[in-house]
C-alpha cells in the first residue's frame, strides 16, 4: 500500500497532531552485539526446551500409571499422570509463545510505523454506479412492474419456513387427541388412594410407629420401581417424591385438608414449587423446610406455606392414612400439580 | 547479507503458485506491512479468541470419547467409590474421560478452564470497548456482534455444563426447565417438546449435545470470523499518543513484529489453560454423583457466568398472579426472562441511542479516555454495579454463612441496593470524571504540579509546575469537545409552529445531560501561554537550583527548600520573632 511509511529506523511520524514526536531510544540489542546473542541464545533455548518437554511428556505418558494419586498441599489428592502431562506439555506451548515474544520484542524491529486511514464511506463515484446498477437491475427484472408478482413473492418468502415450525411438532409425541395435554401431566403423580408410602432407595413400607416425633424420612411410592421400570426414565420419580416428617400432632397448626395428616405425621412434596429443586433441608425446631437452590422455605406445621423466598406458592401437601396392615398409605393424589407453576395451571 | 535458505525458495514458490490461482499476492502486498496498534487492553480481545480456539480443540477431543446418552446403565469403571450404581451413559462416559482414558481429565479440565476464560475475557474485553468508546461510528456492528457473542458464550458454558449429567449439572437443567415453564402462553408446551416429555425424560442430553458442539459453536466461529475481518478491514482503534489522530494507525506491522506477537501470545494463553488444566481441578463430578431429580447437593452453584442469573433468581420477591384461569409467575419470569431480555437489548441497543443523544456523526478511531465522557463512563459502572449486585446475591447462602448474617436481611439489603447503589455509583463515577476533567485542564493551563514549594531568597513562596511531558500532553489534548444539541425552537421565524417540538427538545435535553457539564480544553493560545508560564518558573527556579549545588541547600519539612542561614519553617520563623 501507497500509504505505509517504509519502517527502516524511523520513528512515528506527526501526522495531524499537535504535539511534537517523541525521540526513539535504542535497546542494548540495537546497540550492542554482545547483548543481542544472548537475546538470540535465550530464545533459541527456550525452543529447545520446548522439545525437550515434548518428549518428557512422551516419558510421563509411557509410564506414570493413570491411577497413581499423590498428595499436593494446596491442591489435594490429584491423579499425578493429569499433573505431569498438564505441566509437561503446559510449559512447551508456553515456551514457544514466550520465545516467540522474546524474540519480537529483542531482536525485531521496536520501532511504530504510521498508516494513513480512509473514511469507511464509499467514494461518491462508486456510490452513484452501485445505485446505476439496482436502478438497472429493478428496472430489467420488472419488479417495479408487476405487483402481482412481486406481493405474491412476498407472501410465498413469508410462509416459506412454516414447514420447519411444524416439523418441530414431533419432538415431543405427545399431546395429540385423545392423549394427555402437558398440564395435564403435569397435574398428576404416581399417588393414589391406597398407594403405600415407601423409603427411597430401599423401598421398605413405613409403619407410623417407625418415625419418632421430630423423624424424617424421603419417600416414594411403592409403585415408582415398576414404572421406572417401565418407562426407562426418571419423569415419575422426579413428581412423586415426597418428605414425611412427624411432629407433635398440637404443633400442628393447619393442613391443605382436613386430617390429612396421620397422627401428626404430615406429607409433602419434595420438588420446590419455585422453579423445581428437590428439597433437602429440614429444620425440626421450627418445622422449616428450606429449599438449597434459592433458599425459599416452607412451613409443613402451616399447611407449607412459603416463610421465605422466591417460591409464591405453598408445598403441596399429600393425604395419607394408614392401611389394614398399618402401613402408611396414601390417601389420594396431590390435590395440586407440584413443582413450579405453569400457564395453565390457574 | 540476507541470504536464500531452501525453506524461502520453498515458500516463493508456493506463495507464486497460490498467486497464479487466486491472485493472492495482491492481499499480502496490501496487508503483510499492516499497521497494528499495541496496548494491553487489546490482548482481551486475543485471548477470547485464543481460549475458544483451545476450547474447539479439546472439545473435539472429548466427543471422541463422550456419550450422548441417557440411558441408564450399571458404571463399571475404575473410579471405586460408584461401582456397581446405576447412571446415564453420559455421566459414565464422563467418569471414563475422567479415570480411563490417560490425559483425559487433563482435557476436561483445560476444556472447563478454557470455557470460564473465554466468557471472562469477552465480558472484560467488552468493557473496555464500552469504556474506550470504540463502538462508535464506524464500529456499531462489531459491537452488536460482540453483544451476540457472549450471549452464544453464557449458552455454549451453559450447554456443556449440563452435559456431564451430575447432580449439580442436572439441577441446573431443572432450574432451567421451571423457567421455560413460567414462559406464558408457550412455556408449559414448549418445556414439553424441548424434554421431548416431562423432566428429565431421555432425550435432553443428546439434543443439548448438537446444540452444545455444532450449533453454538458454529454460530461463535462464524461471529467470530465476522467480527475480525472487520476489524481488520476498519483497523483497528488506537488509545491517543504523540503523533496519533484520528486519520491514521500507528502501531508495529503485522509482518513480523504483530505476527510473532500474537502468534506467541496465542500460545502462551494455550499453555497457561494446559497448565491450569493439569494442576486444578475443576467440576470434580465424581464428587456429585449421579443425577436423579428427588436429590439435590447442599449448595448449588452454578459456573460463575449464570451467577447474576440465580441472584436476580433469589432476590426477586415471591409474586404470582392468576388471571382468568391462567398463572403468570412473576417470580420467576421477571429475573430470568424479563431481565436478561432488557439488559441484553440495551447492550445491544447503547451504541445507537448514544448516537443519537449526541447527534455525533462522525467517524472515531482515537478512543475516548473515559473521563471525558462522563455520562457513558458513569453507565457503564452503574450497570456494573448492578451486575455485581446481582451476583452477590447468586453467593448470598455462601455469605449468610461466611458472615452469619440472616438470609432475610441480606436479600432486604440486595433489593433495596439495586435501586439505589446503581444510581448513587452512577453519579459518583460522573463527578470524578468531571474533577479528572477538570485537573486536566489545570495541567493544561499550569503545568504538571511538581509538588514542591519553593521559597526564593527574598522570602516569595512560588509552587513549582513542571511542564507536562510530550505523551501527556497528546494524550490529554486528544479530548474532542462536541456541544449539546442545542434547544429547539417553538416556531420558526415565520411562525410556524414546530411540529417535532417535542422529541427534539427531548433529544437536547439529553444531549445537554450527556455533554452539558464537560469542561471544555483550553484554547491553543491559552495552552502555549500556560507553557510558556511553566517554562518562565522554570526558569525562576533554575537559579535556586544553582544556588542549591552551590550551598547544599537541604529539602526539609515537605519540601521547602531553604538556605542554611534561613528559619526552616513558618513555626520557627514565628518562634524567632
Ligand atoms: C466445537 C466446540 C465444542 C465441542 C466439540 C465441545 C464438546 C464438549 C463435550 C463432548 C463435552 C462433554 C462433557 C465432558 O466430558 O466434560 C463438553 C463439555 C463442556 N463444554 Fe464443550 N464443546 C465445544 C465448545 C464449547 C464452548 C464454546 C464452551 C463454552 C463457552 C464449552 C463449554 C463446556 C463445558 C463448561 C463443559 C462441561 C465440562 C465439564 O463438565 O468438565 N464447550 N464439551
Ligand atoms: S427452586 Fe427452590 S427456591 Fe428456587
Amino acid at each position: 500500500m501507497t500509504d505505509i511509511t517504509p519502517h527502516g529506523s524511523q520513528p512515528a511520524k506527526l501526522g495531524h497532531s499537535p504535539v511534537a514526536d517523541v525521540p526513539h531510544v535504542l535497546r542494548a540489542t540495537d546497540t550492542n552485539p554482545k547483548a543481542a546473542k544472548r537475546a538470540e541464545r535465550q530464545v533459541a533455548s527456550m525452543f529447545l526446551l520446548s522439545i525437550i518437554l515434548v518428549i518428557a511428556f512422551i516419558v510421563c505418558y509411557v509410564t506414570i500409571d493413570k491411577d497413581t494419586v499423590v498428595y499436593i498441599p494446596v491442591f489435594g489428592e490429584v491423579a499425578l499422570l493429569t499433573i505431569m502431562l498438564g505441566l509437561t506439555s503446559g510449559l512447551s506451548i508456553l515456551l514457544i509463545g514466550a520465545g516467540a515474544i522474546q524474540w519480537a520484542k529483542k531482536l525485531m524491529p521496536d520501532v511504530e510505523v504510521v498508516q494513513m486511514r480512509h473514511e469507511m464511506a464509499s467514494p461518491a463515484d462508486a456510490t452513484a454506479e452501485a445505485a446505476a446498477n439496482y436502478e438497472r437491475g429493478k428496472e430489467e427484472s420488472g419488479f417495479a412492474r408487476y405487483p402481482i408478482i412481486r406481493r405474491t413473492l412476498i407472501g410465498a418468502m413469508a410462509l416459506f419456513p412454516i414447514p420447519a415450525l411444524f416439523l418441530l411438532r414431533d419432538l415431543w409425541s405427545g399431546g395429540l387427541s385423545g392423549k394427555a395435554s402437558p398440564d395435564e401431566i403435569l397435574s398428576h403423580t404416581l399417588w393414589r388412594k391406597g398407594e403405600r408410602i415407601v423409603v427411597d432407595e430401599t423401598y421398605q413400607p413405613i409403619k407410623p410407629e417407625d418415625l419418632p416425633v421430630g423423624g424424617l424420612v424421603s419417600a416414594v411410592p411403592a409403585n415408582l420401581m415398576e414404572e421406572q421400570e417401565l418407562s426407562g426414565n426418571l419423569d415419575a420419580r422426579g413428581k412423586a417424591a415426597i418428605i414425611l416428617v412427624r411432629m407433635d400432632p398440637t404443633e400442628i397448626v393447619a393442613q391443605q385438608g382436613d386430617g390429612w395428616d396421620y397422627q401428626g405425621i404430615v406429607a409433602y412434596s419434595k420438588i420446590c414449587t419455585h422453579v423445581g429443586c428437590p428439597i433437602a433441608l429440614y429444620e425440626q425446631r421450627t418445622h422449616h423446610l428450606l429449599c438449597p437452590c434459592h433458599q425459599s422455605t416452607f412451613d409443613l406445621a402451616n399447611a407449607g406455606a412459603v416463610v421465605f423466598g422466591p417460591a409464591a406458592r405453598n408445598m403441596p401437601q399429600l393425604p395419607i392414612g394408614v392401611d389394614n396392615e398399618g402401613y402408611l398409605v396414601a390417601l389420594d393424589d396431590f390435590a395440586q400439580p407440584v413443582g413450579p407453576s405453569f400457564w395453565e395451571r390457574g | 547479507m540476507s541470504t536464500t535458505s531452501p525453506v524461502e525458495t520453498a515458500g516463493a514458490g508456493a506463495a507464486t503458485y497460490v498467486d497464479q490461482r487466486l491472485g493472492s499476492n495482491k492481499f499480502l502486498a496490501r496487508n503483510l506491512g499492516k499497521v497494528f496498534p499495541d496496548h494491553w487492553s487489546f490482548m482481551l480481545g486475543e485471548i477470547a479468541l485464543y481460549s475458544f480456539l483451545v476450547v474447539l480443540l479439546t472439545g473435539t477431543y472429548l466427543t471422541l470419547f463422550f456419550k450422548p446418552s441417557m440411558v441408564e446403565v450399571i458404571y463399571d469403571g475404575s473410579y471405586v467409590p460408584l461401582k456397581g450404581v446405576s447412571m446415564s451413559e453420559a455421566y459414565s462416559s464422563t467418569l471414563d474421560i475422567s479415570f480411563d482414558v490417560r490425559g483425559g481429565l487433563l482435557i476436561r479440565q483445560m476444556h472447563h478452564w478454557a470455557a470460564l476464560i473465554f466468557v471472562a475475557s469477552m465480558s472484560v474485553h467488552m468493557f473496555r470497548v464500552f469504556f474506550t468508546g470504540a463502538f462508535r461510528k464506524p464500529r456499531e456492528f462489531n459491537w452488536i456482534i460482540g453483544v451476540v457473542l457472549v450471549t452464544l458464550g453464557l449458552g455454549a458454558g451453559f450447554s456443556g455444563y449440563s452435559l456431564p449429567d451430575d447432580l449439580l449439572s442436572g439441577t441446573g437443567l431443572q432450574i432451567a426447565r421451571g423457567i421455560v415453564q413460567s414462559i406464558p402462553v408457550i412455556g408449559t408446551w414448549g418445556a414439553f417438546l424441548l424434554f421431548g416429555g416431562e423432566f428429565p425424560g431421555t432425550d435432553f442430553i443428546s439434543r443439548l449435545y448438537a446444540i452444545h458442539i455444532l450449533l453454538i459453536p458454529g454460530l461463535i466461529l462464524a461471529m467470530v470470523t465476522v467480527h475480525l475481518i472487520m476489524v481488520f478491514t476498519q483497523k483497528h482503534t488506537q488509545f491517543p499518543g504523540p503523533g496519533r489522530t484520528n486519520d491514521n494507525v500507528v502501531g508495529y506491522p503485522l509482518m513480523p513484529v504483530y505476527m510473532a506477537k500474537a502468534g506467541g501470545f496465542f500460545f502462551i494463553v494455550f499453555g497457561i489453560i494446559a497448565l491450569v488444566g493439569g494442576l486444578v481441578s475443576i467440576n470434580p463430578i465424581w464428587v456429585f454423583g449421579p443425577y436423579t431429580p428427588d436429590q439435590v447437593s447442599a449448595a448449588t452453584q452454578p459456573d460463575w457466568y449464570i451467577g447474576w442469573l440465580d441472584g436476580a433468581l433469589r432476590t426477586m420477591p415471591n409474586l404470582e398472579s392468576h388471571i382468568a384461569g391462567f398463572t403468570l409467575s412473576w417470580n420467576v419470569l421477571v429475573p430470568a426472562v424479563i431481565i436478561p431480555g432488557i439488559i441484553f437489548t440495551a447492550l445491544g441497543a447503547y451504541p445507537f441511542i448514544e448516537a443519537w443523544v449526541t447527534g455525533d456523526k462522525s467517524e472515531h478511531h482515537l478512543l475516548d479516555r473515559p473521563r471525558n465522557a462522563p455520562t457513558r463512563t458513569g453507565l457503564g459502572v452503574m450497570a456494573i454495579t448492578f451486575y455485581l449486585l446481582l451476583f452477590i446475591g447468586g453467593g448470598n447462602d455462601l455469605i449468610a454463612s461466611a458472615f452469619n448474617m440472616s438470609f432475610n436481611s441480606i436479600i432486604w439489603f440486595l433489593r433495596i441496593s439495586y435501586f439505589v447503589l446503581p444510581p448513587l455509583m452512577f453519579v459518583l463515577t460522573r463527578r470524578i470524571c468531571l474533577g479528572l476533567q477538570r485537573r486536566d485542564r489545570e495541567k493544561l493551563l499550569h503545568g504538571y504540579e511538581a509538588g514542591r514549594i519553593l521559597r526564593l531568597p527574598h522570602g516569595e513562596f512560588i509552587e513549582a509546575h513542571e511542564p507536562l511531558s510530550v505523551k501527556e500532553l497528546a494524550v490529554i489534548t486528544s479530548k474532542t469537545d462536541i456541544a449539546p444539541i442545542p434547544t429547539p425552537q417553538k416556531t420558526d421565524i415565520d411562525g410556524v409552529k414546530n411540529k417535532k417540538y417535542a422529541i427534539q427538545s427531548r433529544r437536547s435535553k439529553l444531549s445537554h445531560f450527556f455533554y452539558g457539564e464537560n469542561v471544555p480544553l483550553p484554547s491553543a493560545a491559552e495552552i502555549e501561554a500556560g507553557q510558556a508560564h511553566v517554562a518562565a518558573d522554570a526558569a525562576l527556579e533554575a537559579p535556586l537550583h544553582a544556588y542549591e549545588d552551590a550551598d547544599q541547600i537541604s529539602t526539609f519539612h515537605g519540601g521547602v527548600l531553604h538556605h542554611p542561614g534561613m528559619a526552616a519553617t513558618n513555626a520557627e520563623q514565628q518562634n524567632e520573632h
